[in-house]
């Protein structure tokens, strides 16, 4: 009875979102005002039903509920309940829901605090939000109905992959799609700036709020998604360039392309053309990976010729919104005018050349993503494009782009002189060069990778700080406290700063655990001693324990430094029952400086287990980037001239009309 | 000699660190670690074909063991990590390659990204000139 | 007018992609052609089964055309086809030799005793060599190989009927002539 309630109010959803999607639209066009005042409570009552709908799936997972055949088929009674709960998105029906449920989130969002846009623009926004709501249900309710029946019910369910039974699975997902579907509002700014003729500096400004969110939660999603691949899979390893990354990161790096190109946009009313094409471009490519990844055409454990219906609906959606959405660009954008002048060589020019980069990176990885799909069809057989192609040619186009970082920021705005950012950036260039000779030295290898790693890394990291020394100094006078100095730069402003200062300590990470991360593959029996530079793991033999949906052995190994002990660690090898499989649970102590890692291979005669012991050298620090990345952008988002300047914005509007 | 050499470091490694290692040292599990470490830099640029979205290196899959096999009797007859590669490539194709090899079907693959950016670089050169009002200002110093 | 066809490249980019994404959909991913067709059977000696002491040698099928269909009896799949093979074999039109793959003899034979021997010999390739030199990567496979010992078509994973009728019939009887 209950997933009838939860498959019902997702029909209700539909038909709202339809209301919504279509109704307002009209009465913009005709000027009715019933039909526009529709628009908010179409889109609050598809969101609660959507909401409704999501809870029940829950539910029926809490309750085990076998009758529903997804849940009978992705969860199982013995399995946690957090993993239960987290099952609703273990599989394609659910993570669909998943994609629409936060789809629901943000169109609440805009109904909330969207409120002081020009009426017309913002009934469109929402509109917008519906069409591309309409399209998702409508996949859900014909092709991936997460409340099939099960008639007669299972006994139990098949449970969740042991691989997704982790805390990762219970952020991960929710995270990654808030930044994913969260593009799909800069989308629906740009559609409603389209439609409206209103392509402008407002539109900019009112967009970068919005966007700057959604690339914040994308930003965590990925280096959650990454973190967690990083224990969970035994190798130590946080990045695969795998099909199902690569189409996360494509929408990060266009949403990054994006915030600043909206910076010039906002600034300058100019590139308004490219800016829109980026919106459109985000919220696509998160489309598109939702494509990649859910129609199995890279990546699928079955061969999708045998029921291509959900590619071919996914294939059609990407059609309609996409296509409609570039079709509607190449009619409108050629009326877009030139916006203010400014120099070739100013904060405007390096932002957009940063975009440049961006943009042929995205195409880099677009493109290794989809080249073996390419070839294929062409009839060229099966090649295979993995990381030492995107290590070779995705970094080597974002290397002039990290250089850029740092001189962009010192650019005044309209016109700069490229010798007086040179001048401030004296000390920066000695100092990443020091460190790129000093760091490998300490590290006791040297190699070219590290120097310009470490170069890059650190290049960044001393640009910012001049940065913010410079705004200090620019605004000090004897009257101003230090503090008060500080306190009077915006929000935006450190946002910018903490943002690019992730980005230097993402890069020290990613170079440090490349260059020296070290592997032993051992075989050790108890008490048996593997010695890693000056840190010796004990091992102290394996015992069996039984966890709540598993067997497992799980070893204990003891490290010492000296004669201090420095951590315990407890790997384990997991067998789940319900699927059969067997787990690799890796054990990791971090670190600052480094982690000890430590995974069971295989049990071999004599009590003796063939271990691997990893050392991953400021491995922490690449996720710990990408959290200060993330928190750049909130901190942006905190700035009160978003919600100041938006009023006057539109008071100036009214006043005008 | 080499044999010789490496008997001799783990010699003296031991006496430094026999105060704290009562129990045996834990023995590596290739008996080999040099052609083990060629082995390893090797099989991360080669794909698994049974898992599909898993290295050589890091595959447990028994047509993954076998191939490691293979390769390691190879290195040991003194192959080439290339002859090596050729030896996998004329089996299962190019495949099993991650670095796809430069030709004329992968030209766009490893030169398109690059031609982007040049091409990007232009467009935005001539944007840019456009925007500051049809020419070009030397910066001053 | 060129201008405004600029506006349009975007458009004209993403429906290029989509041609090939449907075509995408219509493809195995899974499926890897193999490099050898159209080259050499490699060459091998080994053991065949429940002959002790005999070995084959793959040079003997020189002159006739024939199927090798690696298989083992740990394999699901390949209890999967071995009915449409124990049809084939009753139609005594092709020769079908069996490569028992990373089997044991005894496994082997007892599969072989419970569901039917289809094949006219069965060599046995216990370490599984044979295979990798005939890039074997998920049994069951199947090979045509043709009278001058050149490998014609290949098939991975279980053979079915719709296969056997539209490509290695056809194939069989043309290379028979």
């Amino acid at each position: 009875m209950i997933p009838a309630i939860g498959e019902l109010s997702l029909i209700l959803a539909f038909l709202f979102a339809i209301i919504q999607g279509t109704l307002p639209l009209v009465g913009v066009w005709r000027n009715k005002k019933t039909l526009i005042n529709l628009a908010v409570p179409a889109a609050r009552a598809q969101s609660g039903l959507i909401a409704l709908a999501f809870f029940i799936l829950g539910y029926s997972f809490y309750v085990n509920d076998f009758s529903v055949l997804y849940v009978a088929s992705t969860s199982n009674s013995q399995l946690p309940t957090i993993y239960r709960l987290a099952a609703v998105w273990g599989g394609h029906e659910g993570s669909m829901l998943l994609w629409v449920s936060i789809l629901a989130v943000w169109t609440i969002a805009v109904t909330m605090f969207a409120k002081n846009l020009p009426d017309s623009f913002r009934v469109r926004l929402i509109a917008v939000m519906g069409l591309v709501s309409v399209g998702f249900l409508a996949f859900i309710l014909f092709t991936s109905n997460p409340f099939d029946r099960l008639i007669p019910a299972a006994l139990d369910g098949r449970d969740l992959n042991p691989l997704l039974q982790d805390p990762g699975m219970v952020f991960h997902p929710p995270v990654l799609y808030m930044g994913y579907v969260g593009f799909s509002v800069a989308f629906a700014f740009a559609i409603a700036a389209l439609l409206d003729g209103s392509l402008d500096n407002a539109w900019a400004r009112w967009t970068r709020p919005w966007t700057t969110v959604a690339w914040a939660f994308l930003t965590l999603g990925i280096a959650f998604g990454s973190k967690w691949a990083y224990y969970e899979l035994g190798w130590g390893g946080w990045w695969f360039w795998d099909a199902v990354e690569n189409a996360s990161f494509m929408p990060w790096l266009v949403g990054t392309a994006l915030i600043h190109s909206l910076a010039v946009t906002e600034k300058r009313g100019a590139f308004k053309v490219w800016t829109v094409l980026l919106s459109i471009c985000a919220f696509s490519l998160s489309l598109l990976g939702t494509f990649l990844v859910r129609s199995g055409v890279l990546t699928s454990v079955h061969a999708f010729a045998t029921d291509p219906s959900r590619g071919i609906f996914i294939l059609l959606y990407l059609v309609i919104v996409i296509g409609g959405a570039l079709l509607l660009f190449a009619l409108r954008a050629p009326n877009v005018g030139l916006g203010e002048k400014f120099d070739v060589v100013s904060r405007e020019s390096f932002l957009l050349a940063n975009n440049v980069v961006l943009a042929a990176a995205a195409g880099s990885v677009l493109l290794g993503t989809m080249y073996p799909l390419l070839i294929d069809a062409l009839g060229g057989g099966k090649i295979s494009v993995g990381p030492p192609y995107f290590d070779a040619v995705f970094v080597a186009i974002m290397a002039p782009g990290i250089f850029l970082m740092g001189l962009g920021p010192l650019a005044k705005w309209k016109k700069t002189s490229l010798p007086e950012i040179g001048t401030r950036l004296k000390l920066a260039a000695v100092i990443s060069v020091v460190s790129a000779l000093l760091v490998p030295s300490i590290m006791g290898k040297i190699s070219l990778m590290v120097a310009v790693g470490v170069f890059m890394g650190a290049w960044v990291l001393s640009t910012t700080l001049i940065l913010l020394q410079n705004r200090i100094n620019s605004r000090q006078v004897a009257s101003v406290s230090l503090i008060n100095n500080l306190k009077g730069i915006p929000l935006a402003f450190y946002g910018m700063l903490l943002a690019h200062f992730g980005i230097g300590v993402f890069i020290l990470g990613v170079t440090l655990v490349k260059g020296y991360e070290t592997e032993q593959d051992v075989r050790m029996e108890i008490n048996d001693v593997a010695k890693v530079d000056d840190l010796a793991f004990v091992f102290k033999g394996a015992k069996e324990i039984k966890g709540p949906n598993y067997l497992s052995s799980q070893g204990t190994f003891v490290v010492t430094s000296g004669n201090k002990t420095i951590g315990i660690l407890h790997p384990e090898k997991r067998f789940y029952p319900v699927q059969g499989s067997t787990m690799t649970e890796a054990d990791i102590q971090p670190g600052v400086f480094k982690d000890l890692y430590v995974s069971l291979g295989e049990p071999l005669e004599q009590g003796a287990w063939s271990v691997r012991i990893y050392i991953k050298p400021f491995v922490q620090w690449i996720w710990a980037g990408c959290i200060i990345m993330a928190l750049g952008g909130l901190l942006a988002l905190c700035d009160r001239r978003y919600r100041v300047v938006e009023k006057n914005i539109v008071k100036g509007k009214k006043r005008k009309k | 000699m080499k044999k010789l050499l490496i008997t001799l470091m783990l010699a003296s490694h031991f006496l430094l660190s026999a105060n704290v290692a009562l129990a045996g040292e834990a023995k590596p599990l290739a008996e080999d670690p040099v052609l083990e470490a060629r082995l390893k830099a090797m099989s991360h640029e080669l794909r698994c074909l049974v898992c599909q979205n898993q290295t050589l290196a890091d595959s447990d899959a028994p047509l993954a063991e076998d191939l490691r096999k293979e390769i390691r009797a190879q290195m040991r007859e003194g192959k080439s990590d290339q002859e090596v590669v050729d030896y996998l490539v004329a089996r299962y194709g190019d495949f099993v390659r991650y670095r796809p090899p430069v030709n004329n079907s992968t030209a766009l693959l490893w030169f398109g990204p690059f031609l982007l950016l040049i091409l990007g670089g232009f467009v935005l050169y001539r944007a840019l000139k456009r925007q500051a009002g049809g020419e070009s200002f030397e910066t001053e110093d | 007018m060129s201008k405004k066809l600029k506006f349009l490249l975007p458009l004209f980019l993403f429906l290029v992609a989509v041609g090939f994404l449907a075509k995408g959909l219509f493809l195995n991913p899974h499926e890897v052609p193999s490099p050898l067709v159209g080259k050499p059977a490699p060459v091998f000696t080994a053991p065949l089964l429940g002959e002790a002491g005999k070995s084959f040698h793959s040079d003997e099928m020189k002159g006739q055309v024939w199927l090798l269909n690696v298989w083992a009896s740990w394999c699901v799949a390949c209890r999967e086809e071995h009915p449409l093979l124990m049809e084939m074999a009753k139609t005594k039109k092709i020769i079908t030799y069996g490569l028992d793959y990373k089997d044991t003899d005894a496994e082997a034979q007892q599969m072989l005793a419970a569901m039917g021997n289809p094949y006219d010999k069965v060599i046995t390739d216990i370490d599984g060599k044979i295979g990798i030199d005939y890039g074997v990567y998920g049994v069951p496979e199947t090979y045509l190989i043709d009278k001058l010992g050149v490998i014609r078509y290949k098939h991975t994973g279980p053979l079915t009927p719709e296969i056997l009728l539209a490509k290695i019939v056809p194939l069989l009887n043309e290379l028979q002539q």
